[in-house]
């Protein structure tokens, strides 16, 4: 399908919660230096395949299948292991920046904190690489920002704040959640070129979760579509979205306004 | 409280500008509330000067004997001597002169400065109601992140009982059975008063008997003061532990579904380093809101705890001041027990202001 090395492998992933299965058993795999977009409208389990990646998922969540990541189970490995897993070699971006950075910390604060933790930086260091990330997603005046709160920000700001703190300690999957769900038009171009951009320049995998067709034909290189808990359709970019060969791809692309891809 | 949610912007712009003629925010936004604070305290004075003269009742008559009362000149001289006899508004611009300088006028029973009375009972009080509030704080909020970390389980509901009789059990009655039982039963806790007679009590400096016997190098003072303060302050505190454990409970469990607490785990960070830093800090929000509101009917419960473990605080003052008409007295533990309101209150905003950058930053 594509050229790039496999990073993260989720096979036969299946998730139960209180009885009822969410996922009934997703396969998904992310290569190098790509991104690959995972569709499909709401409660068909996009989310939740995103969360069973870092092992969030709600209380009373069962999961199994397998997601393979350098060799390991993350769902098997043990909570030590896998908090280091979390932040360090897979890291995620929230869809709504306004509630997913701690409202009374500072942003250096947010930005460091698992920095010293994972990569066992100084005060110094750590600060210095923060600056450097502020800059590397375009945040103006990074120096002062460093300093600043989350509401001092606008919501395309926070989000690219969001987008530096899940890349402070160079992981090499970045799970999106919905990350321009949240923002305006206006920004949603600059955030998806500023992931686009990453992704090239630093081998990122990444898996984009939107129910946005748009946002996926945009930086997209493959495309997953779910449904009710299965993936219905993978392919590449171009393929799924121009000549979809599953009727519900074919549906969703028709219920788009206007023109499509 | 200002403004809790941010508006979101239309677009990307620029940071807003932080501080202004470049004060630090924290000290203009102390600045603010420490005006305000004297504003209210004016204001004080003025109800308790109003609400002690609206009372019905006449003080001549509470004071003097009946045979006293029989004679006009007496009566006129009484009054004179109390400024009773002038006009209304001119005995408070008096009463504010004096209020002042740290002049509260002499009370009408004790015959000394009620200046003098309120530095003698206040201190009492502030230790029994200092150390119960204390206690509650640790315990209230400790208790509380339990029972929301181990939500639904054997913890929590053993907690939920417990906060739940602190809440409903009527603190005097509360005192007499822990008096009752620890003193005279078990004999594990001294009696009344404030430290053991055959110790004597260390030269008073700040007036709480427990850092007295510590600046006065006295150790079995300090021993026997914090014996004596245990239980009081305990029967006090127990009603402010249920209310806070209960309020912990609840900010906690609300916290804990915040985005950004997932957010935090998706960053691999350390359990505890989520609970501090992350889950107690908003919850505290509104737990320290609930502790300064409690910490007031802490201070009217002294009232009853003085009474029966017989601590000589402004509890027992303002009961004997308030049956015998004492007014002056009267008008100071007024005035007294609001500026303790008003310093809670400003501790409490000023929290607000370290914990939450958005209330000191707008």
């Amino acid at each position: 399908m594509s050229t790039g090395k496999t990073t993260l492998d989720i096979t036969g992933l299946k998730v139960t919660i209180g009885g009822r299965e969410i996922l009934r058993g997703v396969d998904l795999s992310l290569q190098e230096g790509r991104v690959h977009g995972l569709a499909g409208e709401s409660g068909s389990g996009k989310t939740m395949t995103g969360l069973a990646v870092l092992g969030l998922l709600p209380h009373g969540a069962r999961a199994t299948g397998r997601i393979a990541l350098g060799g390991r189970d993350l769902l098997t490995l043990p909570p030590r292991e896998l908090n280091k897993v979390r932040g360090g070699e897979v890291a995620m971006v929230f869809q709504d920046p306004a509630t997913s950075l701690h409202p009374m910390l500072s942003v250096g604060r947010q930005l460091t904190e698992h920095m010293r933790h994972h990569l066992k930086l100084d005060k110094r260091e750590a600060r210095a690489r923060a600056v450097e990330l502020l800059g590397k997603v375009r945040i103006p005046g990074a120096e002062e920002a460093y300093g600043r709160f989350p509401h001092q920000f606008s919501g395309g700001m926070r989000q690219r704040i969001a987008i530096a703190i899940a890349l402070a300690c160079s992981p090499r999957v970045l799970i999106a959640d919905e990350p321009t769900t949240a923002l305006d038009v206006t920004v949603q171009a600059g955030v998806l070129r500023l992931l686009r951009g990453l992704c090239d320049e630093l081998g990122l995998a990444v898996l984009l979760v939107t129910h946005d067709l748009g946002v996926m034909s945009a930086i997209a290189d493959e495309v997953s579509v779910m449904k009710d808990g299965l993936v219905v359709e993978t392919g590449p970019r171009g393929k799924v979205l121009r000549e979809p060969s599953h009727a519900y791809t074919r549906s969703l692309l028709d219920s788009l306004p206007g023109e499509t891809a | 409280m200002s403004a809790m949610t941010s508006a979101k912007e239309s677009a990307d712009a620029a940071p807003r500008v932080r501080s202004r003629r470049g004060v630090h925010p924290l000290a203009r936004f102390l600045f603010r509330r420490i005006l305000t604070a004297v504003l209210l305290a004016w204001g004080i004075t003025l109800v308790t000067f109003v609400l002690t003269n609206l009372v019905p009742g006449d003080p001549v008559t509470a004071n003097l004997g009946q045979r006293a009362l029989g004679d006009p000149a007496i009566v006129a001289q009484w009054r004179a001597e109390h400024g009773l006899d002038k006009p209304l508004w001119e005995q408070y611009v008096l009463h504010l002169r004096g209020v002042v300088q740290g002049d509260f006028g002499v009370s009408q029973q004790s015959h000394r400065p009620v200046a003098e009375d309120l530095a003698q009972f206040v201190p009492a009080t502030l230790e029994l109601a200092g150390a119960a509030i204390a206690v509650s704080l640790v315990l209230g909020v400790a208790f509380g992140v339990v029972a929301a970390l181990r939500r639904d389980r054997l913890p929590d509901h053993v907690l939920r009982v417990l906060s739940l009789i602190g809440i409903s059990v009527p603190t005097f009655w509360l005192a007499l059975v822990a008096f009752y039982v620890f003193f005279y039963r078990l004999q594990i806790t001294p009696g009344s008063g404030r430290v053991d007679p055959a110790i004597g009590e260390a030269p008073a400096v700040t007036g709480l008997q427990t850092v007295d016997a510590l600046i006065a190098g006295r150790w079995d003072v300090f021993v026997s003061a914090v014996g004596h303060l245990i239980t009081p302050a305990l029967v006090l505190a127990l009603y402010t532990i249920g209310l806070l454990t209960r309020f912990t409970r609840s900010a906690v469990l609300e916290v804990l579904g915040q985005d950004y607490v997932r957010a935090a785990r998706a960053k691999g960070l350390p359990g505890r380093v989520i609970l501090f830093r992350y889950v107690l800090r908003s919850a505290l929000v509104p737990v320290i809101t609930v502790a300064g509101l409690a910490f007031g009917s802490l201070l009217s419960g002294t009232v009853l705890v003085e009474a029966i473990f017989a601590w000589p605080g402004i509890g027992q003052y303002a009961y004997k001041s308030a049956t015998t008409l004492d007014l002056p007295a009267v008008m100071g533990v007024g005035l007294v027990v609001g500026v303790v309101y008003l310093v809670i209150n400003l501790i409490v905003d000023v929290l607000y202001g370290v914990i939450d950058p958005r209330v000191r930053l707008q």
